[in-house]
C-alpha cells in the first residue's frame, strides 16, 4: 500500500490541532470564570468566593501548562507539513500567529505572575486587575487565531501576486465575512466549556460532602449562567449557519447530507451518506424543516453537495455526522440546564444524586462539542486549504514522502498520549486535594508565572508527604 | 528603499532571537546533558534547581523565533522545516519531554528516576538535533525554485553529526560553568573538574568542523581565505575566551568562566554569520529574497518591538530576582 502523505498530514494535524485546542478553550472560559469569583470577592468579602478562586486558579496553571507544552508543536506544523501553504499565506498567517504568540508572551510576563502568585502579596484590587488582564488576554489569542482560521475558510482583503496573498486591506482581511460569527461561537464555547466543567466539578464535591458552601454557591452561579449560555450558543450557531450558507453553500450541503440542490428539504436525524452514489441510505427525516431552518420557508431553496464536481466535494459522511454530534451535544445541555431550573423550583437541586451525577458525566462533553464543530468546519471546507483558492494538495509540503509523514504521526501520538495521561492524572489530583487548606503541599518549589505548574502545590505521587518527612 | 532597511531590522531581530534562545536554553539543555554523571540526587536537585525560575521563560525566544520566521522570512520557515522535518521533530519531542519533568520531578518522590532520564534524554536530544541543524545550514539546502526538493535524511551527514555533538558538549559547558556560578562545595568542585574536559571536546570539534566547513561549503572558503579579513577577528576572540575560561578555572573564580563560555558562544555565533551573511537560505537565497512583503513587516515590527523590551525586562528582573547561590538541602522539604 502507498503511504499518502496528504492523508497522513492531514490526521496528523487533526490529531495535534484538536489535542491542543482541549486545553485553551478551557481556559479561555475558565479565565472569565476566575476573574467573577475575584470581582465577586473584591465586592461581597464572602470568604467561599476566595476558596473558589484559589482552588480554580490551580486547575487553571495546570491547564494552561499544558497548553503552552502543546502550543510549541503547532508554531512548527504549519511548516512541517504544510510549506507551500505557509510559503503562499505567510503575508497574513505569519502576523497573525506571531501576534497570538507576542499576546500570549505579554500576558505571562505581566499578569499571569501576579494572578498565580500575588495572593496576599498585592492589594486585592491589583489582584483583580490582573485576574481581569489574563481573562482579556485570552480573548486576545483566540481573537487572532480565530482571525486567522477565518481568513482560510473566507478569504478577503487580498491579491494575489505569483502566487503569493499579498495583504491590501488589513481590515478586510482580520475582519473577514466569517470571523465575528466563529469568534462568537467559539467563545461561546469557551465559556460553555468552563461552565460545564466547574459545574460537574462542584457536583463531584457535593456528592461527597466536601466544602458543601462553596461549591453549592459555584454550582448555583453555574447553573444560572448556563441556563443562558446554552440556549445563546444555538442562536449564535444558528446565524453562523447562515454565514457559512453564504460564503461555503457546499460545506451546510454536507452538515445537512443533501445532494441535490432543491427546495422543501428535510431535516435529517439519521442518514448513512454515500459518497461514491453521491445519495443517502436509511433516511430518516423531519419534512421541509431544513428548508425552514435556513431559509425562513419551507420551500426555501437548499444548495446539494452535488452542484460541485466530486473531487471537490468535502466528506460528507464525516461532516454530517460530526454535525449531529456537535447539536446533540448542544440539545443536551439545554436540556440539563433547564432541567436545573426546574429541580431549582422545587428546591431540589443540590440534593438530586441523579442530577449532580449527570452533571459530573458532563464534564467531558463540551470537549466532545467544541472537536466535533472543528470537524465540521475544517473538513466541511475540504478540499479547500484556502477557500476557493489553494487545496490542501496544493499547500502541502513537495518534498514530504508517505514514510515521513507516518514516522512523525506515530511519534505526535507517542508524545501526547505521555503528556496527556501525565497531565490528565496530576489534574485530577489536584482537583481531588480539593479547596482544603495545607493538604500535602510542597513548599520552597520556586514559582514562576512561566512555570504554571508551580502554582499547583499538589504531589505527584501517592506517598509523596510521608516519604518528604 | 524600505523593504531593504526591514529585511535588515528583522534579520537584526531573529539574529538577537536566535543568540538569545542558544545561550540561554544552552546552560538549561546543558544541565541535562549533564545530569546522569553528576555525584549524587542532592546535586542534581541544586543542579535543575538553579535553572527553574528560568528555563520556560527561556524557551520563549524559540517559540518568538519560529512565528517571527513565518511573519518576516517565511522562505527559511519553508524550507528549513521540511528539509529537518526529522530532525524537528525530534528536537520537540525533545524539549515536550525535558519541559514535563522538569515541571513533574519537583513534585514527585517515587517516580524521581523517571523524570531524571526524561530530563536527560530529552535534553541530550534536543541539543543534538539543535547542533545537526547548525550543521545542515551551513551544508546548504537543495532548493529550486523557492521550494525544498530534497530527501528526509538530507541533513543528516557525518558533518552535521559532528556540529550535533559538539553542540552537546558546547551546551555542557555552558551548563558546567553555570553550575560553578550558581553553586558551592563539592557540587562546584565537580563542576570545575568537568569543564576543562568538556572545553577540550568544544575546541576539538570547533577546529574539526573550522578545517571540514570549507570543504563542504565552496562560499564559506572564499568568504574566509579571500573575502574579507576582518572576518578572521571572530575566531581569535573566541580562543581568547576559551584561553580565559581555562584561567579562571584553575583559578577557581566562580562567574568569569561562565562569562567566557557565553563569549565562546556569542563570537563562535558571529564568526558562522559572518561566514554566510546575507544569504540566510544556504547556497542561494539572502534575506531579502526570503523576505515576506514589507507591509507584512511592518505589521509585525510594530508588535514586537513592542513585546521585546518587556520580555527581556521581565527576564533580567527574575534572573535578578534569582540571584546568588542555590545550596544543597535547599528548595525542597
Amino acid at each position: 500500500m502507498e503511504l499518502d502523505p496528504l492523508l497522513l498530514s492531514r490526521i496528523q494535524f487533526a490529531f495535534v490541532v484538536c489535542f491542543h485546542a482541549i486545553f485553551p478553550v478551557f481556559t479561555i472560559g475558565l479565565a472569565s470564570y476566575i476573574a467573577l469569583l475575584h470581582g465577586l470577592f473584591y465586592k461581597t468579602d464572602n470568604q467561599a468566593w476566595d476558596r473558589l478562586a484559589l482552588f480554580w486558579t490551580k486547575v487553571f496553571a495546570v491547564v494552561f501548562g499544558m497548553g503552552v507544552v502543546t502550543g510549541i508543536v503547532m508554531s512548527f506544523q504549519f511548516g512541517t507539513n504544510w510549506s507551500n501553504f505557509s510559503y503562499a499565506t505567510s503575508n497574513f498567517l505569519g502576523p497573525m500567529l506571531s501576534y497570538e504568540v507576542v499576546t500570549a508572551f505579554f500576558l505571562e510576563a505581566a499578569f499571569l505572575g501576579v494572578l498565580l502568585f500575588g495572593r496576599g502579596k498585592v492589594p486585592e484590587g491589583v489582584h483583580l486587575f490582573a485576574a481581569i488582564m489574563v481573562a482579556v488576554g485570552t480573548f486576545i489569542s483566540s481573537f487572532w487565531i480565530l482571525s486567522a482560521n477565518s481568513w482560510m475558510q473566507t478569504p478577503s482583503g487580498y491579491e494575489m501576486i505569483d502566487g503569493h496573498f499579498h495583504i491590501t486591506s488589513w481590515m478586510a482581511a482580520i475582519f473577514n465575512p466569517s470571523f465575528w460569527y466563529r469568534f462568537a461561537h467559539m467563545v461561546m464555547a469557551s465559556f460553555l466549556t468552563g461552565g460545564f466543567v466547574v459545574a460537574g466539578v462542584s457536583a463531584w464535591f457535593l456528592l461527597r460532602d466536601r466544602d458543601v458552601e462553596a461549591n453549592k454557591k459555584a454550582l448555583s452561579m453555574c447553573l444560572w449562567l448556563l441556563l443562558f449560555l446554552a440556549p445563546a450558543q444555538a442562536v449564535i450557531g444558528d446565524f453562523h449557519g447562515l454565514n457559512t450558507l453564504e460564503h461555503q453553500p457546499t460545506k451546510v450541503a454536507a452538515m445537512e447530507g443533501n445532494w441535490e440542490t432543491g427546495s422543501n428539504v428535510p431535516l435529517l436525524l439519521f442518514a448513512l451518506p454515500d459518497q461514491e452514489a453521491q445519495t443517502n441510505h436509511f433516511e430518516i427525516g423531519i419534512p421541509s424543516l431544513a428548508s425552514i431552518i435556513l431559509t425562513h420557508s419551507a420551500d426555501g431553496e437548499i444548495p446539494g453537495v452535488s452542484e460541485v464536481a466530486p473531487d471537490e466535494q468535502p466528506p460528507v459522511a464525516l461532516v454530517f455526522w460530526s454535525f449531529r454530534v456537535m447539536v446533540a451535544i448542544g440539545m443536551l445541555m439545554i436540556g440539563v440546564a433547564i432541567a436545573g431550573l426546574l429541580l431549582r423550583r422545587k428546591g431540589r437541586v443540590f440534593q438530586s444524586p441523579f442530577y449532580l451525577k449527570t452533571l459530573v458525566g458532563m464534564i467531558v462533553s463540551p470537549f466532545i462539542a467544541v472537536l466535533a464543530g472543528w470537524v465540521v468546519t475544517e473538513a466541511g471546507r475540504a478540499p479547500w486549504l484556502v477557500y476557493g483558492v489553494m487545496t490542501h494538495a496544493q499547500g502541502l509540503t513537495p518534498s514530504l514522502t508517505g514514510g515521513m509523514a507516518l514516522f512523525t504521526l506515530i511519534g505526535y501520538v507517542a508524545v501526547y498520549t505521555v503528556v496527556f495521561w501525565v497531565g490528565i492524572y496530576y489534574l485530577t489530583r489536584v482537583v481531588r486535594n480539593g479547596m482544603l487548606p495545607g493538604t500535602a503541599e510542597v513548599t520552597g518549589e520556586v514559582e514562576r508565572a512561566k512555570r504554571p505548574f508551580s502554582a499547583a502545590h499538589t504531589p505527584f505521587d501517592g506517598d509523596f508527604e510521608g516519604a518528604s518527612k | 528603499m524600505i523593504s531593504l532597511d526591514l529585511a535588515i531590522i528583522w534579520a537584526g531581530i531573529i539574529g538577537f532571537g536566535v543568540i538569545m534562545y542558544v545561550i540561554m536554553d544552552g546552560f538549561d539543555l546543558g544541565l541535562g546533558i549533564l545530569f546522569p554523571f553528576a555525584p549524587d540526587d542532592e546535586s542534581r536537585d541544586v543542579m535543575m534547581n538553579s535553572v527553574a525560575p528560568v528555563w520556560d521563560g527561556n524557551e520563549t525566544w524559540l517559540v518568538l523565533g519560529g512565528a517571527g520566521l513565518l511573519g518576516a522570512f517565511p522562505l527559511v520557515y519553508s524550507v528549513f522545516l521540511p528539509a529537518l522535518y526529522i530532525g524537528v521533530f525530534l528536537m520537540l519531542a525533545g524539549l515536550i519531554f525535558r519541559g514535563i519533568s522538569f515541571e513533574f520531578r519537583f513534585k514527585s518522590k517515587k517516580n524521581r528516576h523517571w523524570w531524571n532520564r526524561a530530563f536527560c534524554g530529552g535534553s541530550a536530544v534536543a541539543a543534538f538535533a539543535q547542533g545537526a541543524v547548525v550543521g545542515a545550514y551551513i551544508q546548504g539546502f537543495a532548493v529550486e525554485d523557492f521550494v525544498y526538493v530534497g530527501g528526509a535524511l538530507d541533513w543528516l551527514t557525518p558533518f552535521s553529526v559532528l556540529t550535533g555533538l559538539g553542540l552537546m558538549a558546547g551546551y555542557a559547558l555552558l551548563g558546567a560553568t553555570w553550575l560553578i556560578l550558581k553553586s558551592e562545595g563539592y557540587v562546584q568542585q565537580w563542576a570545575y573538574r568537568i569543564t576543562p574536559k568538556l572545553l577540550v571536546a568544544v575546541l576539538v570539534v570547533f577546529g574539526i568542523v573550522s578545517l571540514w566547513t570549507p570543504l563542504v561549503s565552496p562560499e564559506v572558503r572564499d568568504r574566509w581565505l579571500n573575502q574579507i579579513h576582518l572576518i578572521w577577528v571572530f575566531p581569535i576572540l573566541a580562543m581568547v575566551c576559551a584561553y580565559v575560561l581555562y584561567r579562571a578555572v584553575k583559578r577557581q573564580e566562580e562567574g568569569l568562566p561562565f562569562v567566557a563560555s557565553l563569549g565562546l558562544f556569542i563570537f563562535t555565533y558571529l564568526g558562522l554569520i559572518a561566514s554566510k551573511w546575507p544569504v540566510i537560505v544556504p547556497p542561494n537565497y539572502t534575506i531579502w529574497d526570503a523576505s515576506s512583503a514589507p507591509e507584512s513587516q511592518l505589521f509585525l515590527l510594530i508588535g514586537v518591538l513592542f513585546v521585546i523590551p518587556i520580555v527581556l525586562a521581565y527576564t533580567a528582573w527574575t534572573y535578578w530576582v534569582f540571584r546568588g547561590k542555590v545550596r544543597v538541602g535547599e528548595g525542597y522539604h
